[in-house]
C-alpha cells in the first residue's frame, strides 16, 4: 500500500528521464553531425540594428540559395553593441559578423575580438579613407559601407552664394542679422555641458591642428597626441574670440541649432545628413558646401565609416568572408544600405551611382573626401572629455586659451600615461 | 485549528490546511487515499512529467560536461539534482523543502552567483585589453601577426582531400597549378584538372571539396598554412574564403615551450605575470588576458592621488545629496498627503493623480526635460520664471548642486506622498480625537501623535530611499553628468557627482577603456559604506517599534 504510489513514481519519473534525455542527446547529436559534415544547416549569425536588417534580408536569401548557409539576423541596439561584442566574444556566444562604426576598432583589435580579413584586390574599389578607417596596425578587419560626415549647409535665400572662408561666411550671416532676416549669423550645435569637438573639428583643422599625428599610410600615432601644439593654441585662441563675438554659443544644443536653422532663423548650419530630412521638410532651400577654412589651411571633418566587421571566435569563417566579401561588398547591397541610412555608400561605384541622382549625397561626398577618418584608436577615448570641456570653458570666455589648452592637453596625457 | 497529529482525524479534503504537522498527516492519507481520485491523480502525472523533465535534462546536462570534462561542475549537478529528486520523491519532514526549493534555486542563480560573481571580477584584471583567457590571447596576437605580403599574386583556390589530410590546389596569376598542405611545401601539379578561367580544380588520386564540404570543416581549413617553399621565411598560403589564398609572412613567432613571442628583430616578449606578453624594453604585445590580482584593484582606490582628493568631497556631496533628497522629498511628500487627506477636501482624487504624474515618467526622459527647461539661455525657467536672466543653472557648482536636488526631489515626492497617504489612512482617527479631547492644538497632534506613528512604518523606507539616493545614477548622468567639472584632478570628475557616478567615470570613462576590475572593486567599497548605514539607521528604528 505504502510502497506502490512510490514505486510508480519513481518508475514514471525514470522513464520519461530516459525517453525525453534520449530525444535531447539525440537533438545535440543529430545537430553536431549535420553541423559536422553533411550540407546546409550552417548558420551565421550577424548583429545589426533594426534599421538596416530589412535592407540585408534580400541578399541573405540569396546566400541561403547559393551556400545552403542561413544568416540569421540578431537586433541590438547601436549604442551599445560594441560593448556586448567586447564581452560576449570571449564566452564563445557572440556572433560571426557585426556592424559597427570604425572608430570601436582599435578596442576591438585591443581586446581580441575581431579577425583580420582579406579584401585582396577588391579593396581598390572602396574610397581610400574608408579602407584607412577600417585597417588597424597593418591589417584590414572590415568591409565597409557607408561614410558620413558632416558639411557646411546654407539656406540660399539668406545665402546666395557659397563663402570661401569662414571670415566671410560670418560677415555674410552677419550682415543678414543686421538686416534683420536672421537671428543668427552661424549655428553649430554645442553641448552646454560638455562642448562639441566632433563639430568644431573642421574650424580646428583649418588652423592646422589636429588630436593625433597621422602616419604615412593614413593611421594615427598613439604615441603623439598633437593637440597642444602652436596651430593647436591658435585655434583656443580663436575659440575664445568667437565664443565673445556670439559666434559659438553654448547654449545652443544640437537640437536648438537645427530648429532654429529650419525655422529660417540662420544662414548656415554645420550640420551632417542626418538634419537634411528635417529640413527639406521645413521648406528651407538649401545647399551643402564644401567647409569653410577660418585658419587658411583646409577644413578636414571626422569621417565616420560602418563597417561590417568578423568575429574573431566565428567557427563560419568561410561562410562569413565570403558573405562579406562577394555579397555585401556588391552594388545592389551598399545602395540598399544607403537607402535606409542616407549615407553615401563606401564603394565607389555605388557612390557614383547614386550621386549623379542626389545632389545632397554628392556634396556630402566631396567634402568626405577631404576628411580624416576618426581615430579608432583605444587612446582617443581618453581625449573627448577634457578636449570638450576645454573648448567649452573658451567659449565661454573662462580663462587664458593657452593655459586652459595646456592644462586639457596635459590631462590628457596623463589619462592615456594611465 | 488541529495543530495536534498525535490524534489523527480522518482528512477532511475540503478544509483549508493549517499547520504543517496536521498537513503531513493528512498528506499522508491523501497519497494513499486519493491516488485513484482526479486531483491527486493529474497532480502525480504534472509531477512526474516535471521531474521527468528535469532529470532528462540533468542528464543531458551530465553527458554535455563529461564531454567537456567539467568534473566540478558535474559532480555539482549530480548533488543538486539528487537533492531535489530526494526531496520531490519523498515525504514527511522533507515537505518544507518541496516549497522552498524552487526560491532557492532562483536564489542562488539570479542573487547569490551575481554576487559571488562580481566579487571575484574585483580580485581579477578584467578590463578592455584583458578580456578574454590566455590561450585567445595567443592566438589572436598570432591571427594579427599575420601580414599579407605586399604586392603578392592573389591565388585561385580549391581545397582537395587525402587520407584525411587537406591540400590547396592554388593557381597563380600566371596559371600555373601548384599542390602543397601543412606539411608539404607547394610544388607544380601535374596534369590537373581546371575549371574555364584556367585555376586548377582537382588532382589525380585527390577528392575535390564541394563548397559544403568545405563549409562544414571551416575551421581546419582557414587554419591551413602551406609554405610556398622549403625555406621557413619564404611565407606560406592562406584563405579565409577557401577561393583565393595570398601570401602571408608572420612577424612574430610563438615558443610553445619557453611561452615567448619573437619578433623579426629578436626582440622576446615574456609573459610578465600580469596579464601580457611584454619585451624587457616594455614592448607589449596587445591583446592581454584576464588574470587574478589579489587586493589591486582595492589599494589603487586609495593610493591614486588624483582620486583620493576628490574622493572625500564626493563622498559629502553623496551624503549631502541622499540626505536632502531624502528630508525634502518625505517633507513635501507628507505635507501633501496630510492636506489631500482632509476629510472635507474635494476633488481628491483629481489632485491625488496630478500629485503622482511626476511618477509615472521615466527617470531618463525626466532628466533631460529639466536639462533643457533649466538651458541659462533659452530654457524655460529663464525665459518665463526669471524674465530672460541668464542663470546658470547646472553649470554654476552651487546652483548645479541646487538644481540638481531640486529635480530630484520634484521625481521623488510622489512617491513619499503615495506611502504617507497609506499610512495616514491606517492610522485610528480615535487617536487624534482623544489628543484633541486632552487639548492639543492641530501641530500638537501632529507633532506627538501622528508622526511617531507614521516614522513606525515609514522610517524602514526613508532608509530605503536613501540607500537609493545614495546611488541615484540616473538623475546626476541625465542632468549633469556630474559636472562642472573640477579643476583640480585629471579625472572627468565635478562637483555634482555622486561616488556612482565617479565610478563610473573611473572605470568605464578613463582612457575609453573599461576596466570591470576596478569598478566592481569600488561598488563593493559603496556597498560596505551604504551596508554599514543601513544597519546603524535600522538599529536606531528599533527604538521607534517601541511605540505600538
Amino acid at each position: 500500500m505504502k510502497v506502490t504510489p512510490k514505486a510508480r513514481i519513481a518508475a514514471a519519473a525514470l522513464l520519461i528521464t530516459a525517453l525525453s534525455s534520449a530525444a535531447l542527446t539525440g537533438c545535440s547529436a543529430s545537430s553536431s553531425t549535420t553541423s559536422g559534415t553533411s550540407t546546409g544547416s550552417s548558420t551565421l549569425t550577424l548583429w545589426t540594428d533594426a534599421l538596416r536588417a530589412p535592407a540585408l534580408k534580400a541578399v541573405a536569401t540569396q546566400f541561403k540559395k547559393d551556400t545552403g548557409v542561413t544568416v540569421k539576423f540578431v537586433i541590438k541596439d547601436f549604442a551599445t553593441v560594441d560593448q556586448d561584442f567586447i564581452s560576449q566574444v570571449p564566452t564563445g556566444k557572440g556572433p560571426d559578423i557585426i556592424v559597427s562604426p570604425h572608430d570601436k576598432l582599435g578596442a576591438y583589435v585591443q581586446n581580441g575580438v575581431v579577425a583580420p580579413i582579406q579584401l585582396g584586390d577588391s579593396a581598390s574599389k572602396y574610397a581610400k579613407v574608408a579602407i584607412q578607417a577600417v585597417t588597424y596596425d597593418g591589417n584590414v578587419y572590415g568591409l565597409p559601407y557607408s561614410i558620413e560626415n558632416i558639411a557646411m549647409v546654407r539656406n540660399t535665400a539668406l545665402a546666395p552664394t557659397a563663402a570661401k572662408t569662414f571670415d566671410d561666411l560670418i560677415s555674410t550671416g552677419k550682415a543678414s542679422v543686421a538686416a534683420g532676416s536672421a537671428k543668427y549669423p552661424f549655428l553649430l550645435g554645442l553641448d552646454p555641458k560638455q562642448g562639441d569637438p566632433y563639430h568644431l573639428y573642421p574650424l580646428q583643422t583649418s588652423f592646422g591642428s589636429s588630436v593625433f599625428a597621422q602616419n604615412s599610410d593614413g593611421s594615427y600615432d598613439a604615441s603623439n597626441l598633437t593637440l597642444g601644439d602652436p596651430a593647436g593654441v591658435k585655434f583656443a585662441a580663436a575659440l575664445k574670440t568667437w565664443g565673445a563675438e556670439g559666434i559659438l554659443n553654448p547654449n545652443i544644443t544640437a537640437e536648438i541649432a537645427a530648429t532654429s536653422f529650419e525655422n529660417g532663423e540662420a544662414p548656415y548650419l554645420l550640420t551632417g545628413p542626418w538634419n537634411i530630412g528635417a529640413i527639406k521638410k521645413a521648406g528651407i532651400k538649401y545647399a551643402i558646401d564644401p567647409l569653410p577654412s577660418a585658419g587658411g589651411e583646409p577644413a578636414q571633418p571626422f569621417l565616420g565609416i560602418n563597417a561590417f566587421f568578423v568575429s574573431a571566435k566565428s567557427k563560419n569563417k568561410v561562410a562569413a568572408t565570403k558573405f562579406l566579401v562577394n555579397y555585401l561588398g556588391t552594388d545592389a547591397v551598399q545602395e540598399k544600405l544607403y537607402e535606409v541610412g542616407d549615407r553615401a555608400p563606401a564603394l565607389t561605384s555605388a557612390f557614383r551611382k547614386i550621386s549623379a541622382s542626389n545632389p545632397d549625397v554628392q556634396a556630402f561626398g566631396k567634402v568626405g573626401l577631404n576628411g580624416v577618418p576618426m581615430p579608432s584608436i583605444p587612446q582617443m577615448g581618453s581625449v573627448w572629455a577634457d578636449w570638450g570641456s576645454a573648448e567649452l570653458a573658451l567659449i565661454k570666455g573662462q580663462g587664458d586659451p593657452a593655459t586652459v589648452w595646456k592644462t586639457a592637453v596635459a590631462n590628457v596625457k596623463a589619462k592615456i600615461a594611465g | 485549528m488541529a495543530k495536534t497529529a498525535s490524534v489523527p482525524k480522518p482528512p477532511t479534503p475540503d478544509k483549508p490546511r493549517q499547520s504543517g504537522r496536521a498537513s503531513t498527516a493528512a498528506s499522508r492519507r491523501t497519497a494513499a487515499g486519493f491516488v485513484g481520485g482526479n486531483r491527486g491523480t493529474l497532480g502525480l502525472v504534472i509531477k512526474i512529467i516535471l521531474l521527468g523533465l528535469f532529470d532528462a535534462f540533468a542528464v543531458w546536462l551530465v553527458f554535455a560536461m563529461s564531454a567537456l570534462q567539467m568534473w566540478i561542475p558535474l559532480a555539482v549537478t549530480v548533488v543538486i539534482a539528487g537533492l531535489i529528486n530526494w526531496i520531490y520523491l519523498g515525504k514527511g519532514k522533507r515537505l518544507p523543502g518541496k516549497y522552498l526549493t524552487p526560491g532557492v534555486v532562483f536564489l542562488v542563480i539570479f542573487q547569490i552567483f551575481v554576487i559571488f560573481f562580481s566579487g571575484y571580477i574585483a580580485f581579477t584584471n578584467y578590463s578592455d585589453g584583458h578580456n578574454s583567457t590566455k590561450a585567445d590571447a595567443i592566438s589572436a596576437i598570432q591571427g594579427a601577426a599575420q601580414k599579407r605580403v605586399p604586392d603578392s599574386p592573389t591565388y585561385a583556390v580549391n581545397i582537395l582531400r587525402k587520407d584525411g589530410q587537406f591540400y590547396f590546389i592554388a593557381t597563380d596569376p600566371k596559371g600555373v597549378v601548384s599542390i602543397g598542405s601543412d606539411t608539404q611545401p607547394l610544388t607544380e601539379a601535374r596534369n590537373p584538372t581546371r575549371d574555364d578561367t584556367g585555376a586548377g580544380t582537382g588532382l589525380a588520386g585527390y577528392e575535390t571539396l564541394t563548397l559544403s564540404q568545405v563549409l562544414s570543416d571551416q575551421e581546419k581549413i582557414t587554419a591551413i598554412s602551406v609554405p610556398v617553399s622549403s625555406d621557413p621565411g619564404g611565407g606560406s598560403l592562406r584563405t579565409d574564403d577557401a577561393s583565393s589564398a595570398y601570401l602571408y609572412k608572420s612577424d612574430l613567432a610563438y615558443d610553445q615551450k619557453t611561452d615567448t613571442f619573437t619578433d623579426g628583430s629578436g626582440a622576446v616578449y615574456l609573459d610578465d605575470g600580469k596579464g601580457e606578453f611584454v619585451t624587457s624594453g616594455g614592448q607589449q604585445l596587445t591583446p592581454g588576458w584576464k588574470i587574478e590580482v589579489g587586493f589591486k584593484n582595492f589599494t589603487e582606490a586609495f593610493t591614486n592621488t588624483q582620486l583620493s582628493g576628490p574622493l572625500l568631497r564626493v563622498t559629502i556631496w553623496t551624503s549631502v545629496f541622499s540626505i536632502m533628497s531624502v528630508l525634502l522629498t518625505f517633507a513635501l511628500g507628507l505635507f501633501l498627503a496630510m492636506v489631500l487627506n482632509h476629510p472635507t477636501l474635494r476633488g481628491k482624487k483629481l489632485y491625488r493623480v496630478l500629485v503622482i504624474l511626476p511618477y509615472a515618467f521615466p527617470v531618463y526622459l525626466s532628466g533631460l526635460v529639466w536639462a533643457g527647461l533649466l538651458n541659462p539661455e533659452f530654457g524655460f525657467v529663464n525665459q518665463v520664471l526669471f524674465g530672460g536672466a541668464q542663470i546658470p543653472w547646472l553649470t554654476a557648482p552651487l546652483l548645479a548642486q541646487f538644481s540638481v536636488i531640486l529635480v530630484n526631489v520634484w521625481l521623488g515626492y510622489p512617491y513619499m506622498f503615495l506611502v504617507c497617504t497609506g499610512a495616514l489612512q491606517s492610522l485610528p482617527e480615535e487617536l487624534n480625537e482623544a489628543a484633541r479631547v486632552d487639548g492639543a492644538g492641530p501641530w500638537r497632534a501632529f507633532r506627538s501623535i501622528k508622526l511617531p506613528l507614521l516614522l513606525v512604518s515609514i522610517a524602514p523606507l526613508l532608509i530605503a530611499s536613501f540607500a537609493f539616493n545614495f546611488n541615484n545614477f540616473n538623475v546626476i548622468y541625465m542632468l549633469t553628468r556630474g559636472w562642472p567639472r573640477f579643476s583640480d584632478t585629471t579625472f572627468d570628475i565635478g562637483s555634482t557627482d555622486l561616488l556612482i557616478t565617479m565610478v563610473y567615470k573611473v572605470a568605464f570613462g578613463q582612457g575609453g577603456a573599461r576596466d570591470y576590475g576596478l569598478a566592481s572593486a569600488l561598488s563593493i567599497l559603496i556597498f560596505l559604506l551604504v551596508g554599514a548605514i543601513s544597519i546603524i539607521a535600522f538599529r536606531r528604528t528599533k527604538a521607534l517599534e517601541d511605540i505600538n
